[in-house]
């Protein structure tokens, strides 16, 4: 292979004094680090790394199924955690090979920035003694104007030229080092940006019943789920935001075709105005993003109390997994049962209703599972309790499910269970009725603010051209001598006798297969003088065999 | 035009296998025009373009060639020669049939399910390995002495397309909305091109191996099936080139992921099986390309970064599908 790769070599030692041992140890190991097998041994390791998470559940990506984990592997699972298998991106030790990988490449790109720099700077090199020991080389006729013609020429073609006396030095291929620096300095910006991210960034989930009187405005505590970064402060941007309408459609298989839901949104000082979102067009608010991520039935169920009090609640349930979108939920009465003109409350006297919504419910028992996400056959299969729902306690209890202790300690007894159609009512043991009223959709929203993504984009692009020019474009180099006439070639018996010619020298600095082609062409450009029509030399000739002997 | 679209497919897993078949016959014939182990590949080329002089030039060494043919009866060793050169034709003829077969198949998939045939692992992996395929066709065009690494390719196609079929298949649904984007298209295409170069790009890298530690004197099992291959350093610079030419390719695709997955679920990266899975092939290949051009590090060893990335490639495309649970909702299987 003729390619001639200079990369930066370490610096030469200056000369020496006693050189302090902990010194020489913090150069010898700065240097190890940034060589490129260092490089190489850390990428593997990178790649090596990042199994463990995608194998084991991650909390960022599904916590549900850590906690699943460790119920399945309860002695496993503590010892994963204490390593940081279940948060592995941001364990100490993936970010320690990434941190070692990064600081390599700032130690690798900033000697060979300074070197580039310098080299964009400086003229071609002049020309070497022995050109024909160059991997290309030709002797041709000169052009009229001798060595200002043949300048003329690879200037025209966009090679950087200098010209000493008779002496031509030009280079070409500058972008590839351009491309690779850019390339891999995108890269440390890209860790910047994720950064800024994760430190001045937030986000929230929540679900968001349709109805003016489920109004959900931005503040920390309407979420479910945050996650704020360490500078953010608590005060994020205001807006509320109603659901007016969810639509969505399903093939008959029961897989979702399309989801669109139209809000009313009350920013910051403005007028509330009307907003659509959808699954790939988010709603971008000054300040956050909100995404749809899901969507649901929420039952609205009617329960009138001894005292002839009613109370509606709309609450969400959630879809247990099949494609007919069968859900669960609780409809919880804790203010049930109090006597209106004491005031006092009975806590054995709670109400909650846990029940399963088919949105489509087979024509024929068993009524377990939803035939379709649509609304055809819409059933509630409710089961009551009655007791102390342990709320009060502040015993720490899902709002979507009812907590199992109370029921096994006897506070709570179940007092029947009764399937509903919309509509119908359902009289318990102690005259209290229950109405299945029919559903409001509900969507399940993300909202994020993440103020590193324009950063990201615009560091990608730089990536990925970067990459470009780092692996297509090459460096080459093109020496030529104007002989002065009669004094033949040094190679070859000269065909042409007294008129003066010019010796060509071609030298790729990266491997380039194709450069016997452009040799070639560029010989026939200059022994032509530049003139058009004579340059383009068919890249087949003997000249392109050739190149596979490199 | 859906059970069309499956028929032309099966259709085409046949012709692939019969592909095969010609080019191991191509194998076992095999000519001396291989020989040239230390020739340039560009040599090799030249012998190859000119019909008449491959079995001719390529007798050179101890068997009466060139001008004799016309006029003596051809020896045995020319006679096979020659068949083994119509076997070698005749399996690019039935590559490229197969190519045709395989890409109508894609094209009614299609037609009938109205939209880009990449919604599910099955449409997926039949439009990675149609890539694999029109680009193995590119490189034959190009450097026509590397016909024999079809024996390799096209065992790949069987392997992959048959895969699909018997495995992976899945009747024709629409996408899901999260996949009801412009940027579907631009991700995916972009994905199962690079997929498809990468995949071609094994070929030569496996070749080389072998063909390598022949060239260094191995005479053992999987080496002696390199006797006929084109010179390791033409494999090499092979390897190389496609997989310079995908790695940039690959990765605008990564980057078009993270934009549509800021679209779809709020967040460029979240570390998803996939995601994951996307990011170990980057980093593999980018240490490959590192390997290559760090003249301390063999060429061996970057030859074998690359399968591996391949093999990262093929974990994404099949594993994580089938192990894990993520967002990516085509798994369809
Ligand atoms: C963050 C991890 C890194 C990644 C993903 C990465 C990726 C790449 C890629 C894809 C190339 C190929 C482009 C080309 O061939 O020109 C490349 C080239 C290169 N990289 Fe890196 N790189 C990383 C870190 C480093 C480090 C730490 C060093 C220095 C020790 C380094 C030094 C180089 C050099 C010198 C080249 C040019 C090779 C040539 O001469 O062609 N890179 N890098």
């Amino acid at each position: 292979m003729t390619a001639v790769d200079d990369r930066p070599t370490a610096p030469a030692d200056a000369p020496r004094r006693r050189p302090n041992p902990l010194l020489a140890l913090l150069r010898n190991s700065w240097r190890q680090l940034t060589s490129m097998r260092t490089a190489l041994v850390l990428l593997f390791l990178l790649a090596v790394a990042a199994i463990p998470g995608s194998v084991l559940p991650q909390r960022g990506v599904n916590p549900e199924d850590v906690r699943d984990f460790f119920t399945a592997h309860p002695d496993l699972a503590p010892l994963l955690d204490r390593v940081g298998a279940f948060e592995a991106f941001s364990s100490a030790w993936f970010s320690a090979i990434y941190l070692l990988l990064f600081t390599s490449l700032i130690g690798c790109i900033t000697p060979r920035l300074r070197d580039h720099v310098r080299a964009l700077r400086a003229r071609p090199p002049a020309v070497p003694k022995r050109l024909e020991r160059l991997p290309q080389h030709a002797v041709v006729p000169a052009p009229d104007g001798g060595a200002a013609a043949v300048a003329e020429t690879l200037r025209r073609r966009r090679w950087r030229v200098a010209v000493r006396g008779d002496e031509i030095s030009a280079e070409k291929g500058y972008l590839k080092e351009t491309g690779n620096l850019i390339f891999h300095s995108s890269m440390l910006v890209v860790l910047v940006a994720v950064a800024l991210g994760s430190w001045y960034g937030w986000h929230g989930n929540r679900l968001l019943v349709a109805g003016e009187d489920q109004v959900f405005c931005n503040t920390r505590q309407q979420y479910a789920e945050a996650k704020l970064g360490p500078r953010v402060d608590d005060d994020l941007p205001r807006f509320c935001m109603q659901l007016d309408e969810f639509d969505a459609r399903f093939l008959e298989t029961g897989q979702p075709a399309f989801y669109n839901a139209k809000v009313t949104v009350d920013s910051d000082g403005g007028p509330p105005r009307p907003a659509e979102f959808s699954v790939n067009s988010p709603l971008r608010l000054d300040g956050a993003n909100v995404y749809l991520l899901g969507h649901g039935y929420a039952p609205v169920i009617r329960y009138t109390d001894r005292f002839g009090r009613s109370q509606t609640s709309a609450v969400p349930f959630l879809s247990t997994g099949d494609v007919g979108l069968s859900s669960e939920g609780l409809a919880a009465f804790p203010d049930a049962n109090v006597d209106p003109d004491t005031g006092e409350r009975d806590p054995d006297l709670q109400v909650a209703f846990s029940g399963l919504y088919l949105p489509t419910a087979p024509q024929e028992p068993p009524f377990v599972r939803s035939e379709h996400p649509t609304e055809r056959n819409p059933l509630l299969d409710l089961v009551a309790y009655r007791g102390n729902l342990g709320l009060d306690a502040g015993i720490p209890g899902s709002v979507y499910q009812l907590d199992q202790r109370q029921v096994s300690n006897g506070r709570l007894t179940e007092i029947g269970a009764k399937q509903l159609r919309t509509g119908e009512s359902w009289t318990l043991d102690d005259g209290t009725k229950v109405e299945f009223l029919g559903t409001r959709p509900f969507i399940t929203l993300s909202v994020r603010h993440d103020p590193g993504t324009t950063l990201l984009l615009v560091s990608s692009i730089g990536l990925v051209l970067g990459l470009m020019g780092s692996l297509f474009v090459r460096r080459r180099r093109i020496f030529v001598r104007v002989l002065p006439p009669g004094s033949g070639a040094p190679d070859s018996g000269s065909p042409t006798g007294g008129s003066s010619l010019v010796e060509v020298a071609g030298l790729p600095r990266t491997e380039h297969p194709g450069f016997a082609a452009e040799f070639a062409q560029l010989v026939a450009a200059i022994g032509a003088g530049g003139r058009p029509g004579d340059a383009g030399t068919d890249p087949g000739t003997p000249a392109g065999a050739r190149e596979g002997a490199e | 035009m859906s059970a069309l679209s499956d028929q032309v497919v099966s259709i085409a897993t046949l012709v692939y296998l019969l592909a095969m078949i010609s080019h191991a016959v191509e194998y076992a014939l095999g000519n001396v025009r291989a020989r040239a182990v230390a020739a340039p590949a560009r040599e090799l080329v030249g012998a190859a373009a000119s019909p008449g002089g491959a079995a001719g030039g390529a007798l050179g060494g101890g068997v009466a060639a060139g001008g004799a043919v016309a006029t003596e009866v051809p020896s045995r060793a020319e006679r096979t020669a020659r068949r083994a050169e119509w076997a070698g034709r005749i399996a690019v003829g039935l590559t490229v049939l197969g190519a045709a077969l395989h890409l109508a198949g894609l094209v009614t998939r299609g037609l009938a399910a109205d939209r880009m045939p990449w919604g599910n692992m099955y449409e997926f992996v039949l439009t990675v390995s149609f890539i694999g395929v029109a680009a193995w066709l590119v490189v034959l065009v190009k450097w026509p002495f590397l016909r024999r690494l079809g024996l390799f390719l096209t065992l790949v196609m069987v392997l992959l397309v048959a895969t699909a079929e018997l495995v992976l298949y899945t009747p024709i649904v629409p996408l899901v909305p999260a996949l009801n984007s412009y940027w579907f298209i631009v991700h995916v295409s972009t994905i199962v091109f690079a997929s498809g170069l990468f995949l071609l790009g094994v070929v030569p890298a496996v070749a080389y191996l072998m063909r390598a530690g022949y060239e260094d004197g191995k005479r053992s099992f999987p080496y002696t099936l390199a006797r006929r291959l084109p010179a390791a350093a033409g494999l090499e610079r092979l390897t190389f080139v496609l997989h310079a030419f995908s790695f940039p390719i690959f990765t605008f695709a990564v980057i078009a992921g993270a934009i549509w997955a800021e679209a779809a679920w709020g967040r460029p990266w979240g570390w998803d099986p996939k995601e994951t899975w996307a990011f170990i092939s980057w980093v593999v290949y980018a240490g490959y390309l590192h390997a290559r051009a760090t003249p301390s590090v063999k060429r061996n060893v970057a030859a074998w970064l690359a399968i591996l990335g391949f093999l990262t490639v093929l974990m994404n495309l099949f594993g994580v599908n089938i192990f894990f649970e993520g967002l990516h909702s085509y798994g369809g299987l």
